[in-house]
C-alpha cells in the first residue's frame, strides 16, 4: 500500500488500508518523539502554513510541533491578526500564501467543505484541521491510533462515543475511522444532540439515549466537549442537568470494564462530561491522546509530501 | 531470468569470514555493536552478531535502523513504508558497524549516517555490506564486503533471507529493457 492522495479532507473516503496506512506510519514518528533528539529532516526545506480562520490553540500547536520536527518552517496565520479580517476572501489568502510557495496549508475554519474548496485549486497540499461540524481528520486518526495501540486492534471493538454528537466534527471523523476499520460504534447522549438518523450513516453504528446501555460493554468510551460555542439552540435545560445525566462520574466509571479506555479529545470541562477522578484515573488516556496526535499529524504530513511531479495540481 | 550468485552454504561461509574480519579489524570487541538497516541489513547483522559471539565468546549487541525518514528523495516518490527503529544501547562511545545486504548508490547509508547520528554518538562507525554491487553515487565505501559484484544498471541483486521467509540464496535479476 502506497498513498497517492495529495490532500488530507476528510476520513469518510478513506479506505481501511489508507487508514491502517497513516497509523503505521504514525507508530514510527511517535518513536521519534521519544528520543533525544526529536527531529529528523524530512520536510526540511518545506513551508507549512497554519491557516486557522477559527481559533484554536491544542490542533495549531500539535501542527505546528509535528511540522517543526520534520524539519519543515511554519507560518502561523489567524483570522483574528490576518487579512482575512480586512476583507480578504479565503481563495486570495491562499493564493497569497502559495506565491510564498508554501507546499502545505493546514486548514481551519468554521464552514464545513471550505478545505474541499480550497483543495480544488490550490497548488499546495491541504490538510483539514477541523472545518465547521463536518469533520476533524486528524483527531478521528488519533483517537484510532490511541486505541489500537492500546488495545492491539480496531476490528471488533466496542466503542461508545458519549456527548454532543451533531454539532461535532470530532464524532463525525471517529465514526468513520473506526467503521471503516470494523469497530461497532455506539452513540450517545442527549436525545436533542443525538438523532437517530445517525444509524443510517453505516450499519455498525448504534444510537441509544441511556448511558447505562452505551457503558455497560463498552471497550472505549470517547467523551465529547460539550461545545457551549457552536450550540444554536438550547440542547439541554442546564450544564448541570447534562453532568448529572450523562457526566461520566465515579460511579459511572466503576461499571464500565475494568479493562476499558477513557478517550476525550480536551480540552476537558471537568465535573461536566467527565469527573475529575475519573480524568485522571488510571483508565484515562487523555494526555496519550495529546502525545499520540503529534505523532499522527507528522505522519500525515510525512505521507502526503511524497508523490510524483506528475500528480501535481490534480485532486484528490 | 535469474542467476545465482551465492548459494545457502557459501553464503553461510562468506558471513562467517565477515565476522572474522570485523573481530580482526576490531581489538577492543567490548565496545562492538553491529546496526542492521532496514530491511536487508537485519538479517545480516542478527548472523553476523550470532558469527561473532562464536568467535569472541560474548555476545555483540544487535540494533535495527530504518532511514526512510532521512533519505534524499522524499517528496520525489510515493513515501516510504516506515519500519522500527530499535537500538537499545547506548551508541556514545561504540564501535558501530552499520550493516547492509547490498551496497549500490551509497545514499542509503548517507541516510543511515544522519539517523545513526540523531541517536547517539559513536566512537567510529564502520560499514559492512554483503554484496557490492558498485555504482557509487557518493563518496562512500564499504569496510567489510561479503562479494564485490561489477553489475549493470539494469541488473538487480536479490538476497532472499530465511528470516524473511526466503531460501538462504543471492540472485542476479535481469530487469526487462
Amino acid at each position: 500500500m502506497t498513498w497517492m492522495r495529495r490532500h488530507l479532507l476528510d476520513l469518510q473516503s478513506l479506505s481501511a488500508e489508507e487508514l491502517t496506512l497513516i497509523l503505521d506510519t504514525a507508530r514510527g514518528f511517535r518513536a521519534v518523539g521519544e528520543r533525544n533528539i526529536k527531529k529528523v529532516p524530512a520536510l526540511r526545506g518545506k513551508t507549512v502554513v497554519n491557516l486557522f480562520v477559527e481559533p484554536s490553540t491544542r490542533t495549531r500547536i500539535s501542527f505546528e510541533l509535528a511540522a517543526l520536527r520534520l524539519s519543515a518552517d511554519v507560518i502561523n496565520f489567524t483570522a483574528e491578526a490576518s487579512s482575512l479580517k480586512k476583507g480578504e476572501t479565503l481563495k486570495d489568502t491562499v493564493r497569497n500564501l502559495e506565491a510564498l510557495n508554501a507546499e502545505f496549508i493546514i486548514l481551519r475554519h468554521g464552514a464545513s467543505g471550505a478545505p474541499q474548496f480550497l483543495s480544488q485549486f490550490a497548488r499546495a497540499h491541504v490538510i483539514n484541521a477541523g472545518d465547521g461540524a463536518h469533520e476533524h481528520p486528524t483527531q478521528g486518526l488519533l483517537d484510532a491510533f490511541t486505541i489500537r495501540e492500546r488495545m492491539g486492534r480496531i476490528e471488533g471493538l466496542k466503542v461508545t462515543i458519549l456527548g454532543d454528537i451533531l454539532y461535532s466534527r470530532v464524532a463525525r471523523s471517529n465514526i468513520w475511522a473506526l467503521v471503516t476499520l470494523g469497530a461497532r460504534v455506539t452513540l450517545c447522549g442527549p436525545s436533542t444532540l443525538v438523532p437517530k438518523v445517525f444509524e443510517q450513516l453505516h450499519p455498525s453504528i448504534r444510537v441509544t439515549w441511556d448511558l447505562e446501555d452505551a457503558l455497560r460493554d463498552a471497550d472505549v468510551v470517547n467523551l465529547l466537549r460539550i461545545q457551549h460555542e457552536r450550540q444554536r439552540m438550547s440542547a439541554f435545560p442546564s450544564i448541570g442537568e447534562y453532568a448529572s445525566l450523562f457526566g461520566l462520574t465515579p460511579p459511572r466509571a466503576a461499571r464500565l470494564r475494568p479493562d476499558a479506555l477513557i478517550m476525550h479529545p480536551g480540552p476537558i470541562n471537568r465535573g461536566v462530561e467527565i469527573a475529575s477522578e475519573v480524568a485522571d484515573g488510571h483508565q484515562s488516556v487523555i494526555l496519550e491522546q495529546v502525545t499520540n496526535g503529534l505523532a499522527v499529524r507528522m505522519a500525515v504530513l510525512f505521507l502526503l509530501n511524497g508523490g510524483r511531479q506528475s500528480d501535481l495540481g490534480t485532486t484528490p | 531470468m535469474s542467476d545465482v550468485l551465492l548459494e545457502p552454504r557459501v553464503l553461510q561461509r562468506t558471513i562467517a569470514r565477515m565476522a572474522h574480519e570485523i573481530a580482526e579489524r576490531n581489538p577492543q570487541s567490548g565496545d562492538l555493536a553491529l546496526v542492521g538497516i532496514q530491511k536487508g541489513g537485519v538479517a545480516l547483522a542478527g548472523r553476523l552478531s550470532a558469527a561473532l559471539e562464536r568467535i569472541l565468546g560474548h555476545p555483540v549487541p544487535v540494533g535495527l535502523l530504518d532511514v526512510a525518514m532521512y533519505r534524499d528523495d522524499l517528496g520525489q516518490r510515493a513515501a516510504p513504508a516506515l519500519m522500527p527503529t530499535e537500538i537499545s544501547f547506548p551508541l556514545d562511545g561504540r564501535i558501530v558497524v552499520l550493516v547492509d545486504d547490498v551496497l549500490f548508490s551509497g545514499r542509503t547509508i548517507r541516510a543511515a549516517l544522519d539517523a545513526l547520528t540523531d541517536l547517539g554518538r559513536p566512537r567510529r562507525v564502520q560499514l559492512a555490506v554483503l554484496v557490492d554491487r558498485g555504482h557509487r553515487e557518493l563518496p562512500i565505501r564499504a569496510d567489510f564486503v561479503g562479494k564485490n559484484l561489477p553489475t549493470s544498471l539494469r541488473q538487480r541483486v536479490d538476497v532472499r533471507w530465511t528470516e524473511d521467509g526466503g531460501d538462504d540464496t543471492v540472485r542476479m535479476l535481469e530487469m526487462p529493457a
